[in-house]
């Protein structure tokens, strides 16, 4: 076990030299990219783990982004403060959509019908109200008007790796801590045999609220922390059916039940993407989602736990 | 000056509320076709949407580019998402029929990407319209485009022979009976793979049949599947997955309120409009409209 906390520490001290060893700005933005999205589906897996599978999750992350940006450039409210509202936001969201579907015993496809409805609706809402948001052309918060701290807008790309490697390590501890806790017993017992569990005395509903609720608050502040580094969102990149939908596709990729498997998938979708991207040039719009499909269909035929969790549980299977 | 106003505002609602109901055809026809897939092999199809625009790319392509006539383009487009959707079946949800139903819909959603961007490579990102003009009908101070009477129309005939198929021919027994017990029929004899094959067939023909009508009513693009998908999940959810009453009955509702709700404001507030009341009804009906309340 010792080994391991020194391995993880080198690591960590690794991943915080970076930036100031390595200072090329494209391939920091990669990085800053990698572990903005790394944590986005790292909170998505943390109740598709459980067999909760959500494709409202674009909703969650367009929440995010949008109030954050709105209370902004409308009100002038700090992202200090802005964040954490828009974070209240997606957790009533959450509550709205999940208490019904737990309570009422909405499971399996149902369950993924009436979340990818909250994506749509989310999308929706943030098309239609152009006036406010932009429509689908986009948003951009509005430069700094003062204090570059208080606005939480830096053009530093260091300080914007570092806080994404921050949080992207939150992620995983939150994981962890989920990990440790009597609630992953309870949910893995409901995912399992959900009448069973009830039986044994296990609250489903709470349970599976409180997951929900906690998976959408931190996927809300990936499209918070998406919004404030790109300095400019749309409907398509942060919301709907798409987004959700590349969500469960890098974590199943990366691998569903393990704590880096989103982390990888991240790594695996964008450099691909970006691969492509450099390949091909403007001729590769559209390539890389093709490839996306086939590859999200190949992999959850021949290796559903991804490609990190077949690794570990073929290294486990030797020992 | 208030009955003036009155005259007017009553014959845009009934205009509205009559074009809500024509196009509450073409979403019941859709709502059947993911209804029938979901009730007899138990999978719901993500990327079912997708089927439809790639079959109004068929009909784009034989109609404007190919120069063949609408009435004969149809079938072909038909049979061409049918077979789409026997090779769907056959491809990604055949291996995965003993994995969890999850895993079977993620898969989909993985066609749902694929088809969507083999569109935009083969085809473009640009709208595409067929470019058949069909006149309005007047009815006194009321407009309706004959594309939406026809649509309407089609749609009926083509929920009509489904039905039809469904209660007089031996397949469509053979699928009802499935659909009741998938467990009890393999021991009756009844080869179920090739039962799965035709109804994803037949999913798919409806699926190209809504592709024949909504190119007459919308211009075709990669991303309209976007549009159209949520609408169609939202009301098989509402009518109960698989019950296909439900289903037919949940589209008219949908499409009246987006229909009016468009008449207030812009139609993309018909559809929060929409989407709220699917909410409100998760609470109150979470089974399905027309279920029994346990």
């Amino acid at each position: 076990m010792n080994r391991r906390q020194l391995a993880i520490a080198i690591a960590g001290a690794v991943l915080i030299a970076l930036p100031f060893v390595h200072r090329d700005p494209y391939h920091l933005h990669i990085l800053i990219l990698i572990l903005i999205w790394s944590f986005a589906y790292t909170s998505w897996s943390m109740m598709g783990r459980f067999g909760l599978v959500s494709l409202g999750h674009g909703g969650f992350m367009g929440a995010g982004a949008y109030v954050t940006a709105l209370l902004w450039n409308h009100l002038g409210i700090s992202p200090w403060l802005g964040i954490p509202l828009a974070l209240a936001v997606s957790a009533a969201l959450a509550l709205v959509v999940g208490y019904p579907c737990f309570r009422f015993r909405i499971t399996g496809h149902y369950f993924v019908l009436v979340t990818l409805a909250l994506s749509g609706i989310v999308l929706q809402i943030i098309t239609a109200a152009r006036d406010w948001t932009g429509g689908s052309l986009g948003y951009t918060p509005e430069r700094t008007k003062g204090s570059v701290l208080v606005a939480l807008q830096f053009e530093d790309k260091t300080t914007w790796y570092l806080i994404a490697l921050a949080v992207w390590a939150g992620g995983l501890l939150i994981w962890r801590w989920v990990d440790g806790s009597m609630d992953r017993y309870a949910l893995e017992a409901i995912s399992e045999d959900e009448d069973a569990a009830a039986a044994a005395g296990v609250n489903v509903t709470y349970e599976k609220l409180k997951i929900t609720v906690l998976s959408a608050v931190m996927t809300a502040f990936s499209g918070a922390l998406y919004c404030q580094y790109q300095m400019f969102i749309s409907p398509d990149t942060v919301s709907g059916i798409s987004v959700s939908l590349q969500m469960v596709f890098a974590a199943i990729v990366g691998g569903l039940y393990v704590a880096l498997g989103p982390t990888v998938g991240a790594i695996i979708t964008i450099l691909m993407a970006e691969g492509l991207r450099i390949g091909l040039g403007t001729k590769a719009v559209g390539w890389d989602n093709l490839i996306y499909g086939l590859l999200l269909v190949l992999f959850i035929i021949f290796l559903p736990k991804g490609v990190l969790g077949s690794i570990l549980a073929r290294i486990k299977a030797r020992r | 000056m208030m009955q003036a106003f009155l005259d007017i505002f009553d014959i845009y609602l009934l205009e509205t509320v009559i074009n809500g109901i024509l196009f509450g055809g073409v979403l019941a026809l859709l709502a059947l076709g993911l209804n029938l897939i979901f009730g007899v092999i138990d999978v719901t199809w993500i990327c079912y949407a997708e089927l439809v625009m790639i079959g109004m790319y068929g009909m784009y392509y034989l109609v404007t580019i190919y120069g063949v006539p609408y009435w004969a383009a149809a079938p072909m487009c038909i049979l061409l998402v049918a077979g789409m959707g026997a090779l769907l079946h056959f491809l990604v949800i055949e291996p995965l029929l003993s994995s969890p139903p999850v895993n079977q819909l993620l898969a989909t959603g993985g066609v749902l990407f694929f088809l969507q961007s083999l569109a935009t490579v083969a085809f473009g990102v640009e709208f595409h319209n067929i470019g058949i003009q069909l006149p309005v009908l007047r009815l006194g101070e009321m407009n309706f485009s004959y594309a939406r009477l026809l649509s309407f129309a089609a749609a009926l005939i083509g929920m009509v022979a489904v039905y039809v198929f469904m209660r007089r021919t031996y397949v469509g027994t053979a699928i009802r009976a499935i659909a009741q017990d998938r467990q009890i029929m393999v021991l009756m004899g009844v080869d179920t793979r090739r039962i799965y094959l035709i109804t994803s067939a037949l999913g798919g023909a409806l699926a190209g049949l809504a592709a024949c009508l909504l190119v007459l009513l919308y211009d075709v693009h990669p991303f309209i599947g976007l549009s159209i998908g949520p609408i169609t999940f939202l009301i098989c959810v509402l009518g109960g997955l698989g019950n296909f009453i439900g289903g037919f009955v949940a589209a008219f509702v949908f499409a009246e309120i987006i229909s009016l709700g468009g008449m207030f404001s812009d139609l993309e507030w018909g559809y929060v409009l929409a989407f709220g009341f699917f909410i409100v009804m998760m609470f109150i009906r979470p089974a399905g409209l027309l279920s029994r309340r346990s």
